[in-house]
């Protein structure tokens, strides 16, 4: 089946190659994607790669705290390795949640500052709320197309700190009390826009009614 | 049959797909990842849903057989049903799952049951339609068929 998929898909642009080294020894964008589903795992994991990071899929949030070395006896499997600088995680997972792993990374002196991506297919307010409110980066919608990913690498890779933690300062407004359909990404989509366009972005603007 | 009648024959096919809901446009996300380095990717992830989704098929068919239903059970099951069929764009067993979930919500075994028949269904024709689809492809392989850009 070689080159079966090619008779009908169109060629990813050539400079999509974000994460990769850039030949001036930029270090690889290393990302630790969590998901208990097998089929979703595969799926994040491609995409990443696509986009030439390096990846490492776990299947539960408490694989990713020993990989991260904050469990178990194992404790320096991560911290040996190319350090994470993003973990996308699933929300919905048996065990320990992707909000529940949120917490303990944030709540780590040493792994905080890693900003954590929540993906969910749920698009529950509440939900949204309490992730951004415990340092979620930004909550992405399921299924994750190319695009989210592309952009989300993009932003962290300029390392633009100070917009970043304006956005987590950010909270939904609490008198949207009712589900709405959420974008694949809070931010707004224009990816040059400067820290002050991008606080105010007025998010109110994103409640629809049902 | 030639190389372009074939091909004509599996855009034509992949269109009637995507119009009668069997596919969506994350079908097609997976198909633009696919490349020289993992030419297998689609095939591979789709293998992948069957083996999920009959596993799960299983099991619910295990819950909704017992004399008392665990609805939670059966919830999480469906739940991950619709997340990996959402995954790789399988909208219309995507659709039937978003129904099985309210039914089970309601805890209407009967109605449950009745969505787990519909899902099965769906997923047989799901497999067919895909497996004739890759096997177009590999026709157009063997015929030497170059990829199109």
């Amino acid at each position: 089946m070689a080159a079966a998929g090619a008779v009908l898909r169109q060629k990813l642009p050539g400079n999509m190659d974000i994460c990769g080294r850039s030949g001036k020894g930029s270090p690889e964008f290393h990302v630790l994607a969590v998901d208990d589903s097998l089929v979703d795992r595969k799926v994040i994991e491609k995409l990443l790669r696509s986009l030439s990071c390096k990846v490492t899929v776990v299947e539960s949030g408490s694989r990713a705290l020993q990989f991260l070395g904050l469990e178990g006896e194992d404790s320096s499997v991560g911290f040996d390795a190319l350090p994470v600088n993003l973990i996308m995680t699933d929300y919905s997972m048996p065990g320990m949640t992707g909000y529940e792993l949120l917490k303990k990374i944030k709540g780590s002196s040493a792994f905080r500052e890693i900003p954590v991506v929540i993906m969910s297919s749920e698009r529950i307010l509440a939900r949204i709320n309490r992730c951004l409110e415990e340092g979620a980066e930004e909550f992405l919608s399921k299924p994750v197309k190319l695009s989210d990913v592309e952009r989300l690498t993009r932003y962290l890779l300029r390392g633009e700190a100070d917009q970043v933690s304006e956005f987590r300062k950010r909270k939904l407004p609490k008198t949207c009390d009712f589900e709405f359909s959420f974008p694949s990404s809070p931010l707004s989509n224009d990816s040059d826009s400067s820290s002050s366009s991008r606080s105010s972005s007025p998010l109110p603007k994103r409640c629809k009614s049902v | 049959m030639d190389v372009a009648q074939l091909k004509r024959q599996l855009i034509a096919f992949t269109e009637l797909l995507y119009r009668e809901g069997f596919l969506d446009e994350q079908f097609n996300q997976l198909q633009q990842l696919q490349d020289e380095n993992n030419p297998n990717f689609v095939a591979e992830v789709v293998t992948l849903f069957f083996e999920d989704a009959e596993r799960i098929l299983n099991e619910l068919a295990n819950n909704l057989d017992q004399q008392s239903v665990d609805f939670k059970k059966v919830d999480a099951h469906v739940h991950q049903l619709k997340g990996s069929s959402s995954s790789i764009g399988a909208q219309r067993i995507q659709r039937v799952c978003i129904i099985f979930r309210t039914v089970c919500n309601e805890k209407n075994v009967e109605g449950c049951l009745k969505c787990l028949q519909q899902l099965k269904h769906e997923y047989a024709l799901m497999k067919s339609k895909l497996e004739t689809l890759f096997n177009l492809e590999q026709q157009i392989l063997a015929a030497g068929g170059p990829p199109s850009i």
